[in-house]
């Protein structure tokens, strides 16, 4: 470790790595700092148990922004993007749905379910594809400040203008309707069978503090279909070899262009001098110096833990403590030591190797969330299970699997505080509701880590284990994203950046936010832009 | 049978403010309304003997000029008090008394947090009001009227200055929950606050992108800097917007129900009452609410299916619950002196928070969120001399309460008044009559389907250009001649007269 960088990032999450990687590839001499002593962040493969490689974090990837895979060569950095579909919805009383990538598929599929509903997915899917395509085109540019009347502002907003226009009046006004409602009420509008709708709703409130018929989950709904596999809207894949493969490959990427990294090494504060940023002190002591200062922690972290009061202006500190991270998720990731055995599909169906879900209606889901709001987790909570060891067999033995369970909703605080025993009577809950699906689920657990928010928070250090380093909400989407004013990546001291999931376009394993802020940077600097503009859409 | 150039269906009050708008402009205008006196949900009715009400009662809307254009005081119209205060009510606290200006009764870092909530909000709520009185604009047809009216808006936007622009774009998408605690500390005066950002809607504190943007609508009337109070119930307001249409010519029928609305070659041509009789006319406007207007009185087999779909998608159930009680005296409530005031019974937002969750399944709390207001203490045409009228808004009843009304409604009324004794112990052997209105009882007796108070849902999703929907948005529908002139219209429900007169103002440039 040298004592002077042109750059520090803090944080080797998949963003600080991009970040840093595109700084590097510009010819900067860059360092990143790690509190742990893993890389990766939230996208990472732990080997918690023997034998089994878990992603114990994020578990699934379609938001990698294309460009960015192939620019920074990562699949020659080992990372492989693995399409997987098949997801089946069960529901109490045997019953089940299933979403297949096969639009014919998918329409029989429904048809036993509804007629109607089977006959509305053409609709449902083609307007939600709309919007997904017309929000691509935000992801990898950085958002206009619409106070401003800078020309490159200006001609921004003309960019998004064209763009909306380019619908047509009709759809631009049906845009706005969607952007600000409920997922439930979206759904509603095209759906009348619970099932059909419990199956597509569960993409609204994954990570969010909100109910499904909440306002502004429609957003959220299409913030899980905007992403795309190998340029396949809407599909989701693996990363073989588990999230850490992207993480790996980033920092793959970022060495070869000499970047550095360093772990267990925690940041206790980014050192400001005369309004500059010039570097970071670390806890044990040793101070770093660098003309740019690039946090990937969350808004709230990187403004009133890492960074001293009286170096920002008291209005930002405001900002920070009102910025909503909201922790609402749990995780449990369990090793197995037999495949799971769901009765209600039939033997050998190929949907025995997709994902899971088990949810009977929307208003089971709005109970999970009103019990989230009065503190507690529900007795009948919402789990995806994902077997992601029967796509990826690098993270298991043949005969052995690993399946990645993410739950909505959990509490970040619980009356009393989290506790082992609360912990563990969480995952309990968890079990026992997948049990009521797979009743021999319980004989086949070889091992099983349960994390709460607090477990997230205190590891991964997302302030409240939120998923997204903050609520995907219209108050913090875009320009107003993580605050207004300073949504263009610049921090409140020259030389101070923001490149983690608390800035746009949001959280979700994008790189998206990483190389947005790189390019910035690189333009304070006035070097030439190495970072790709996104694939357009045809 | 008789020719007309204009025929509006409904006699609220958003139907006689048109009528009376077209009627001054010269239009040979006929109003029909099913029920036997005008009103609708602003007839101020007698709910028991010599105790009179209406299901509206305050007018935070209203706007000067309306009343000076139709010359409402001279047919009669009043205030009976200029600005009631608002009061948060906690049982075991203190309360606290909310004006424009300041509070009193609260800590003293509310006391100084409140002006700057109420600056911020005076001014986003004068750089957003001309756009409340305009027709909302369409930009594809390249109207030269509606480019100005979006260049006005940006230009409106701007001039808050970079900060306050900022925060309006931010705060706009706030729950009312995130944006009171923002501010303030003390549960019962937030919970009070909180109140007019969800009133009417199926929205709760925790709900995203709608709280400012009601406060916003119930800030745009500036007849007084406070919450001004009709004198005779809102019935004193509708009875002087009926007498100044007739005084320009317009007639009123009452007990004329109309049964559809008559097309002839995608044009309208009249109306049909359900006693047979036919009205001719070139024009019609409906007062009612979009699902009625659109789906029965026109009928879909008029419509292509795609606006029909944005009509049926609408969500249009109610959520608020009337309450008149008849009382022998002025109730005494704990901790006031008088009972003067919209009294808030909402200890909480969580309070509100968890009788939503209730409603949410489709059924209501024990403890029931209300507004209160006791108008007969300031107006003596409404009860009895010595005897007392108390209002309530309640929330949340469900329109489709699991099992119907009919079941239900003694456990509701129940409910309310072990709520009321709450805060005013023994109001219940105070009780001589009650009427309990919810929003089935609207539906049934008003014809206004869902029983919604705004027709259809006050939510930025259904706002401006998208209210009620495109394609009916600007006071005309894809059928030519037959408008909208109600709450489902822009800007939305609340009394005012707004959507009335800006739909005659939209007819008489579109000659």
């Amino acid at each position: 470790m040298k004592s002077k960088y042109d750059a520090i990032v803090i944080g080797a999450g998949h963003n600080g790595l991009t970040n840093a990687a595109y700084l590097a590839k510009s010819g900067l001499d860059v360092l990143v700092v790690e509190k742990n002593d893993y890389i990766g962040g939230a996208a990472v493969s732990r080997e918690l148990h023997e034998g089994w490689l878990y992603s114990n974090c994020s578990y699934v990837c379609s938001l990698l922004r294309q460009s960015i895979h192939r620019d920074l060569n990562l699949t020659r950095h080992g990372l492989m993007i693995v399409p997987y579909s098949g997801t089946t919805n069960f529901s109490l009383n045997g019953n089940y749905i299933a979403e297949y990538g096969d639009h014919d598929m998918q329409y029989r599929e429904i048809k036993r379910h509804s007629l109607r509903d089977a006959d509305a997915i053409h609709r449902y899917e083609t307007d939600l594809m709309r919007y997904a395509k017309l929000i691509r085109h935000f992801l990898l540019r950085t958002p206009a400040d619409p106070t401003s009347f800078k020309p490159r502002d200006l001609g921004e907003m003309m960019f998004m203008a064209k763009k909306f226009a380019g619908m047509g009046e009709e759809q631009v006004y049906e845009f706005m309707r969607f952007m600000t409602m409920s997922a439930g009420d979206f759904l509603d509008e095209y759906f009348e069978n619970d099932l059909v709708k419990a199956l597509y709703s569960t993409s609204s409130i994954i990570g969010t503090a909100l109910g499904v018929y909440s306002p502004g989950t429609a957003y959220v709904l299409l913030h899980h279909v905007m992403g795309d596999v190998d340029g396949a809207v809407g599909a989701w894949g693996l990363a073989r070899g588990g999230m850490g493969a992207i993480s790996n490959a980033l920092a793959g990427a970022l060495k070869e262009h000499d970047g550095a990294i360093l772990t267990e090494a925690p940041v206790a504060q980014i050192i400001v001098k005369n309004g500059c940023a010039r570097g970071v002190a670390l806890e044990d002591g040793r101070e770093i110096n660098a003309d740019i200062v690039v946090s990937n922690l969350d808004p709230k972290r990187t403004f009133t833990n890492i960074m001293d009061a009286a170096d920002i202006p008291s209005d930002l500190r405001k900002k920070a403590e009102n910025f909503k991270i909201r922790g609402s998720s749990g995780k449990v990731n369990i090793a197995l030591t037999g495949k799971p055995d769901f009765p209600s599909l039939p033997a050998d169906h190929k949907l025995r190797n997709g994902s899971f879900q088990f949810l009977d209606s929307m208003e089971r889901m709005e109970r999970a969330y009103d019990d989230w709001k009065h503190g507690r987790w529900s007795d009948d909570p919402f789990i995806e299970m994902t077997q992601s060891s029967v796509w990826d067999p690098t993270l298991a033995s043949p005969g052995h699997y690993f399946v990645s369970c993410f739950i909505q909703y959990c509490p970040a605080e619980v009356e009393g505080g989290w506790t082992p025993d609360k912990r563990d009577a969480f995952g309990k809950t968890v079990i026992d509701q997948i049990c009521n699906y797979s009743p021999n689920f319980r004989d086949h657990i070889a091992h099983m880590e349960v994390r709460t928010p607090f477990e997230i928070e205190n590891e991964i250090g997302l302030t409240e284990g939120n998923i997204f380093q903050g609520e995907l909400t219209i108050d913090q989407l875009m320009f107003n994203r993580p605050f207004p004013g300073y949504s263009q990546y610049r921090g409140p001291v020259k030389g101070m950046y923001m490149c983690g999931s608390g800035t746009h376009p949001g959280g979700g394993v994008s790189s998206a936010c990483g190389a947005n802020s790189a390019r910035e940077i690189l333009m304070d600097l006035k070097r030439p832009n190495v970072v790709p503009e996104d694939d357009v859409d045809e | 049978m008789s020719n007309y150039d204009i025929v509006i269906i409904g006699a609220g009050h958003n139907g006689l403010a048109c009528a009376a708008y077209l009627a001054k402009a010269g239009r040979k205008v006929l109003v029909l309304e099913a029920n036997d006196e005008v009103g609708g949900l602003a007839a101020t009715r007698e709910f028991a003997p010599g105790f009179r009400a209406s299901v509206a009662q305050t007018l935070p809307q209203l706007n000067r000029g309306l009343v000076d254009d139709l010359n409402l005081e001279k047919h009669g119209f009043k205030l009976a008090l200029d600005a009631m205060p608002t009061v948060a009510m906690a049982p075991g606290k203190s309360p606290i008394s909310i004006t424009s200006g300041a509070l009193s009764g609260a800590n003293a870092e509310d006391s100084a947090a409140y002006p700057e909530y109420r600056r911020l909000l005076n001014k986003f709520a004068d750089a957003i009001n001309p756009f409340w009185h305009k027709r909302p604009p369409m930009i594809a047809d390249g109207d030269m009227g509606d480019l100005a009216t979006l260049g006005k808006f940006g230009w409106n936007l701007r001039r808050l200055g970079k900060d306050d622009m900022r925060e309006l774009m931010r705060m706009i998408a706030l729950p009312a929950q995130d944006l009171m605690d923002e501010f303030f500390q003390d549960d019962a005066l937030k919970a009070a606050l909180s109140w007019d950002c969800n009133i009417g809607s199926k929205l709760a504190p925790r709900s995203p992108n709608n709280a400012v943007l009601a406060l916003l609508l119930r800030m745009s009337g500036d007849l007084t800097d406070g919450l001004p109070l009709p004198a005779g119930g809102a019935g004193g307001f509708t009875d002087a917007l009926a007498a100044s249409a007739t005084s320009f010519g317009a007639e009123i029928r009452c007990g004329a129900a109309v049964e559809k609305v008559l097309i002839d070659d995608m044009s309208v041509s009249g109306v049909q009452l359900s006693n047979g009789e036919q009205v001719q006319a070139t024009t019609v406007i409906s007062n009612a609410d979009p699902k009625t207007s659109f789906l029965t009185l026109l009928g879909a087999q008029h419509l292509d299916v795609q606006f029909t779909h944005r009509i049926s998608r609408l969500r249009n159930q109610g959520y608020v619950a009337k309450l008149h009680l008849a009382l022998d005296e002025i109730p005494k409530f704990t901790g006031l002196e008088k009972p003067a005031g919209r009294l808030m019974l909402t200890p909480s937002m969580k309070y509100i928070e968890c009788a939503f969750d209730d409603a949410k399944y489709g059924g209501y709390a024990n403890e029931l969120p209300m507004e209160v207001i006791i108008p007969s203490l300031v107006d003596d045409s409404l009860a009895p001399v010595g005897k007392h009228v108390l209002s309530a808004n309640i929330q949340y009843a469900p329109y489709a309460v699991k099992g119907g009304w009919d079941q239900h409604r003694e456990q509701f009324l129940a409910n309310a008044l072990a709520t009321l004794s709450q805060y005013s112990p023994g109001i219940e052997s105070q009780v001589s009559a009650a009427e309990l209105l919810t929003p089935a009882d609207l539906e049934q007796q008003f014809n206004l389907a869902g029983g919604h108070w705004h027709h259809a849902e006050f939510a930025i999703d259904t706002w401006w250009m998208n209210r009620p929907t495109y394609g009916a948005s600007q006071y005309t529908t894809p059928i030519s001649g037959f408008h909208l002139c109600g709450a489902g219209a822009h800007p939305g429900g609340g009394l005012m007269g707004t959507c009335g007169a800006n739909a005659a103002r939209a007819i008489l440039e579109d000659r």
